[in-house]
């Protein structure tokens, strides 16, 4: 009953498949975030509180969203990887990780961007920062665990392993750090992230979010491409393909 | 031929690893001496402005703690794994997870509990008044089981790695970050006068959690380092 | 007016307790099954890559009660990983290890209860005594008084060492020691993985008349060497390259 499944998880129909979605992904990202940019940089009203300084949101929050999307994708892949002992589970991981890192130190980067014209300051420990930051930091322990073994198959399930914790724990550090940050609240600081939004703001907002996601399924493909070449480099296959690559 | 209950082997493990630890009287201690070390740093580096000291003592007590604890986690499961005892432990016939928690048990013991024990010598030399020391030693005897735990699945997964310690820290202190958060405001309350129990409560609540779900996962990391 | 309600627990009670005891009933009934099933161990096809090395290509074995194998070998044939999948502390990528007819990753604890394991190391604690060493080793695994300890050292020839810390015996003393944890544990299959390291040729003696007295009560040797070995009995070699 499984075999199309792992007919399907086979290496080498993986690496044709991503190859075959990665252009899609990547051109439906690019009209998506092309709109999103041009209707939220320049037709959406600016806050009536912070300017223009908040149209930066339309690059913090899209990534902030799939800094958090990725670990859970990457943790979902290691431990589908981990427990059904499916290899290109790992590569999939393996590819997802550094993307979301780049997505949370962007997030953080624009998050301190905004808040130097909200606070004053670039870091005010926003609960929502730290929780990213912290998340980093989950991000970096998966990373190196997974290069720190002789044996590249080990540190490939001590990683998912790890994830699959960090998945666990992301819930409790957020409401922590939320906790944390409500101990201490002297007056009231604006918070990143608005609840309600006026739909001439949410529209262009959306449009980066789905093209943020798209981007990420397209450069996840590129990336899954070249782990499972990588991977796979003794295997016949790839060796066969190199060969017509280089006779053509 | 009668075989071994749990419990027995968890009695049988535990008391080789006091054994164990007490033999080697000179690596119990030295986290304990960094542990108070740490804190002696902080006088110094403040340049004596005690009353800065007394507002950031809490908070300087748990990240000592925690860093403290950092220092012997690593050994937890490498010296065991390096002579190849932990393949005859994981060969006893009992399982990994009993093992694990027979281990990390018998560890906290050594460290954390160790830890709680000098505390108040610690919290004497950052002005945490007497009153508040019933609170803190909960708030670190809660902790430091929490962590314990965490770090058994930080050690599991770090055993058979090139670099051990500092990879150990990098994953284990993310995850340890709200034992922090609650540990050291629960202090920081009873010294303001307030109610610790909330904090307190929270901390347990992980506690319980760390302790119902880590020995699975540190005996499934040892099991994926152990292969 | 209180009865019904008690009563309805109490039922709930007594008839879980009854299930459960069926169970257990049934449990006991398999273990005394897997008893009486000659002991039996086969490896199937069993496939072990190293990263890029493939390093078990497709071994199958059969070892029954009174027999030995001598798993002979260049280095990095996959002697010792072989020994591993069978202890199974390594799963293979394919194939299978079954003992009593019974896959070890389905009864993982009744396997291991069944068979020692002596590493390439001694795996022995240099701060634990010799014979705390043995309490630790045998006493997980049955309940073991102290002089059958001292005996299964006066065996292997190291009686004399009960009492010291293992860091200060040296390598053949040690080897005597992790063979005396074989000794004791009175488990029916054994795998041994280069016994004869360190080991004088009286060791080597030694090492190969308990492996004939083990295999002559029934018992089941897999013995990795890369020398040649001479056991009595019915001991067949297997080659892996």
């Amino acid at each position: 009953m499984w075999t199309w499944f792992y007919k399907l998880a086979s290496p080498p129909a993986v690496f044709r498949t991503a190859g075959r979605l990665a252009p899609w992904f990547l051109g439906a990202a690019a009209l998506a975030i092309a709109y999103g940019t041009v209707d939220g940089l320049a037709f959406a009203p600016p806050d009536y509180q912070q300017g223009d300084a908040f149209r930066i949101v339309y690059v913090h929050a899209p990534s902030a969203w799939l800094s958090l999307f990725a670990y859970v994708s990457m943790a979902l892949a290691g431990g589908i990887a981990l427990v059904w002992r499916i290899k290109v589970g790992h590569a999939v991981a393996a590819a997802a990780a550094p993307i979301g890192a780049s997505f949370t130190v962007l997030a953080l980067v624009t998050g301190s961007l905004w808040g130097r014209p909200m606070w004053g300051t670039y870091w005010a420990w926003d609960p929502r920062l730290t929780s990213e930051l912290i998340l980093l930091f989950l991000y970096a322990g998966v990373m190196s665990l997974r290069g720190a073994f002789e044996e590249a198959a080990r540190g490939d399930r001590a990683a998912a392993l790890l994830a699959v914790v960090g998945v666990v724990n992301v819930p409790i550090i957020h409401y922590s750090v939320q906790w944390w940050n409500s101990l201490h609240q002297g007056a009231t600081v604006a918070k990143i992230g608005k609840p309600a939004m006026a739909p001439s703001m949410l529209w262009p907002l959306l449009a980066m979010l789905l093209g943020f996601m798209l981007f990420y399924g397209g450069v996840l493909c590129m990336r899954l491409r070249g782990e499972v070449l990588s991977r796979e480099r003794q295997a016949a296959w790839v060796r066969e393909l190199m060969q017509a690559r280089s006779e053509r | 031929m009668s075989r071994v209950g749990a419990f027995a082997a968890l009695r049988l493990v535990v008391v080789r690893e006091l054994k164990l630890a007490f033999r080697r009287p000179d690596q119990l201690l030295q986290p304990l001496v960094f542990f108070l070390m740490v804190t002696t740093l902080f006088p110094l580096g403040l340049n004596l402005r005690l009353s800065l000291l007394r507002e950031i003592g809490p908070g300087v007590l748990w990240v000592a703690a925690l860093l403290a604890s950092m220092l012997s986690l690593d050994a937890l499961f490498r010296n065991d794994a390096e002579d190849g005892t932990l393949e005859q432990l994981a060969l006893s016939g009992h399982g990994l997870t009993v093992i694990v928690v027979a281990k990390t048990l018998a560890h906290w013991l050594v460290s954390g509990a160790a830890l709680v024990l000098v505390s108040p010598l610690v919290a004497t030399a950052l002005a945490i008044p007497v009153e508040a020391f019933p609170v803190m030693a909960a708030s670190l005897t809660l902790g430091s089981l929490a962590l314990s735990w965490l770090g058994a699945i930080g050690a599991g997964l770090t055993v058979g790695a090139k670099r051990g310690n500092v990879l150990l820290s990098l994953i284990v202190l993310p995850l340890a970050m709200p034992l922090l958060i609650f540990g050291a405001a629960a202090i920081d309350r009873v010294i303001g006068g307030g109610d610790a129990s909330g904090p307190l409560y929270l901390l347990a609540a992980l506690c319980t959690f760390a302790t119902t779900l880590a020995p699975f996962a540190a005996a499934a990391a040892l099991r994926i380092t152990l292969e | 007016m209180n009865k019904p309600v008690l009563r309805i627990p109490g039922a709930f009670i007594a008839v879980s307790w009854k299930t459960l005891n069926w169970w257990f009933q049934l449990i006991d009934f398999a273990t005394i099954v897997a008893m009486e099933t000659p002991a039996e161990l086969e490896v199937e096809k069993v496939h072990v890559w190293r990263g890029d090395r493939h390093v078990l290509k497709g071994v199958s074995l059969t070892l029954r009660a009174g027999e030995s194998l001598h798993v002979a070998g260049p280095n990095g044939a996959g002697k010792s990983t072989l020994l591993r999948v069978i202890a199974g502390l390594l799963r293979p990528e394919q194939g299978s290890v079954r003992w009593v007819g019974r896959s070890i990753r389905d009864t993982p604890l009744e396997f291991q209860a069944a068979l020692v394991y002596a590493s390439h190391e001694p795996a022995l604690k240099g701060d634990l005594t010799a014979l705390e060493n043995l309490a630790i080793g045998v006493g997980l695994r049955r309940e073991v008084g102290v002089p059958e300890l001292r005996a299964a050292l006066e065996r292997t020839g190291v009686a004399a060492c009960a009492e010291l810390p293992a860091r200060v015996l040296s390598a053949g003393q040690r080897r005597r020691v992790a063979l005396a944890r074989v000794l004791a544990s009175s488990a029916p299959l054994w795998l041994l993985d280069e016994p004869f390291t360190n080991l004088d040729a009286a060791g080597v003696r030694l090492v190969t008349e308990l492996i004939e007295s083990h295999a002559g009560q029934g018992g089941l040797t897999a013995v990795v060497a890369h020398h040649d070995l001479k056991i009595g009995g019915s001991a067949r070699r297997l080659d892996l390259h």
